[in-house]
């Protein structure tokens, strides 16, 4: 499901209704909470929350304002409070979606936002993470490279920030192409 | 003294601040040693192997460990900004961070009131958070690569991650990015952008631009940029002029990769390891 943030649409009718955003403690909160609204059904995206309320490595997850309540009971019974929760009258920023693909040889690079995770094609081995800025980029490259692609940690499980956000779409990417 | 502010990779690392030194790929911090692979670790190796060679101290560094869930960051906001002051820096050098507009706010309020305000370097998510919160004028140096120059450039973006697709798009040539970064107060007194190409920009334009030895390989391997960052800072620190500190540290950091004999697949400890004959190969004579 991580796979397909940012491309998700809502559909006609959900587009129509009055929409709330859920705000969190933290990045790692709003990645476990998308997961559970995700396998519930809801038509949930990750956002950029509105200025008003930005505090730095921020995420929030939007969602149809007339289902709180269930949102908020589904969230309450795996132990995740949202420290806010407000209706969207200003436009959300959107997650980058482009992505840049550099071949040199039998390695490939993805790039998604300030992230670039680097495979050799031939044994699938992540030979090297690199770009971002937030604290757990080196924490992330310490435990993904050297690893196949299909067996390393990948970013929605292990980090914490938006760089691991990036990180996984670029990871993504890479298990698509390669 | 230069100071330098970074994380390392580890949950329980402590916030500690002190000199540091260098042996073979670790770095020594009070009784802390710290393999040396990219990020902060990677740019604190980088920047006491040039002031080796210029002769100059090694740096005072403030460290802490995190992860990413920000916990050491905020308590490494909290101390810099209560102690930051006590030294006397001519440069400061700030990396890796958890973004915290609030805190960061204090900490470069702190730094106005120094007497003398250091020259400030910033990189990573200490960059990040500058132009979140509307301070990147007050920094001297930024060195971001072409997809944060491209969130410096968007005026609207508070983190790369939500960098606008029209001008993340790789149709944006570098100069136009930076000509727009500076158009909204988003880029530092002086820019060194990383890339296949690297360029030394101010608000004026560009400076130089810098692409060779080509390397391409570099921009795959994890650590290039913060070896980059601590290239310049110490050549920044030693006396030398920024905008010719980062042509410079440039082409040494190029030289450097080329010396390593790189593939995608290069650990960033093999090019530290070439900085001193770069070094002496650049400012030798």
């Amino acid at each position: 499901m991580f796979k397909r943030f940012g491309k998700k649409t809502l559909e006609p009718d959900a587009k129509n209704q009055v929409r709330g955003i859920l705000v969190f403690e933290n990045t790692t909160e709003v990645i476990r909470a998308e997961n559970v609204l995700k396998a519930k059904g809801w038509e949930i995206k990750v956002m950029g929350p509105p200025p008003n309320i930005r505090s730095g490595c921020d995420l929030v997850i939007e969602f149809p304002l007339i289902e709180e309540l269930s949102i908020i009971r589904v969230l309450s019974e795996v132990k995740i409070k949202p420290i806010q929760v407000v209706p969207v009258n200003s436009t959300l920023l959107e997650p980058v979606s482009l992505f840049h693909e550099k071949e040199y040889g039998k390695y490939l690079m993805v790039r998604a936002a300030n992230m670039k995770i680097t495979v050799d094609r031939d044994t699938k081995l992540i030979v090297n993470v690199s770009g971002g800025g937030c604290p757990d980029v080196p924490y992330l490259a310490e435990q993904m490279v050297n690893k196949n692609l299909s067996e390393a940690p990948q970013p929605k499980d292990i980090g914490h920030t938006l760089c691991a956000y990036a990180l996984q779409l670029a990871y993504d990417r890479m298990v698509d192409i390669c | 003294m230069l100071g330098i502010v970074g994380t390392i990779p580890e949950e329980n690392f402590p916030l500690i601040s002190g000199t540091v030194l260098l042996e073979e790929n670790f770095i020594i911090i009070g009784n802390k040693r710290v393999n040396v692979n990219r990020g902060t670790p990677a740019m604190i190796a980088a920047a006491v192997e040039t002031l080796k060679y210029m002769d100059k101290s090694d740096p005072l560094c403030y460290l802490v460990g995190d992860v990413g869930n920000g916990k050491g960051c905020k308590s490494l906001y909290k101390y810099l900004e209560t102690n930051i002051t006590d030294t006397s820096f001519q440069t400061l050098v700030f990396h890796y961070f958890q973004p915290d507009v609030s805190l960061f706010k204090k900490v470069i309020a702190a730094i106005a009131k120094m007497p003398k305000k250091p020259i400030l370097v910033a990189d990573a998510g200490f960059m990040y958070v500058a132009k979140m919160g509307g301070d990147a004028p007050f920094f001297d140096l930024f060195t971001p690569d072409a997809g944060e120059l491209a969130y410096l450039a968007d005026e609207k973006a508070p983190h790369p991650f939500y960098t606008r697709g029209f001008i993340l798009h790789e149709d944006n040539l570098v100069p136009d990015l930076i000509k727009r970064a500076y158009q909204h107060n988003n880029a530092a007194s002086y820019l060194l952008v990383k890339g296949e190409k690297d360029y030394v920009a101010d608000k004026e334009g560009i400076i130089a631009v810098i692409d060779n030895p080509v390397e391409e390989v570099l921009e795959p391997i994890g650590g290039t940029g913060d070896t980059l960052t601590g290239i310049v800072s110490a050549l920044v620190h030693s006396g030398m002029e920024i905008k010719t500190a980062s042509a410079k540290a440039s082409i040494i950091n190029r030289l450097a990769g080329s010396y390593a004999m790189p593939t995608p697949a290069t650990q960033i400890y093999d090019i530290i390891k070439q900085i001193p004959r770069a070094l002496h190969e650049v400012l030798g004579n």
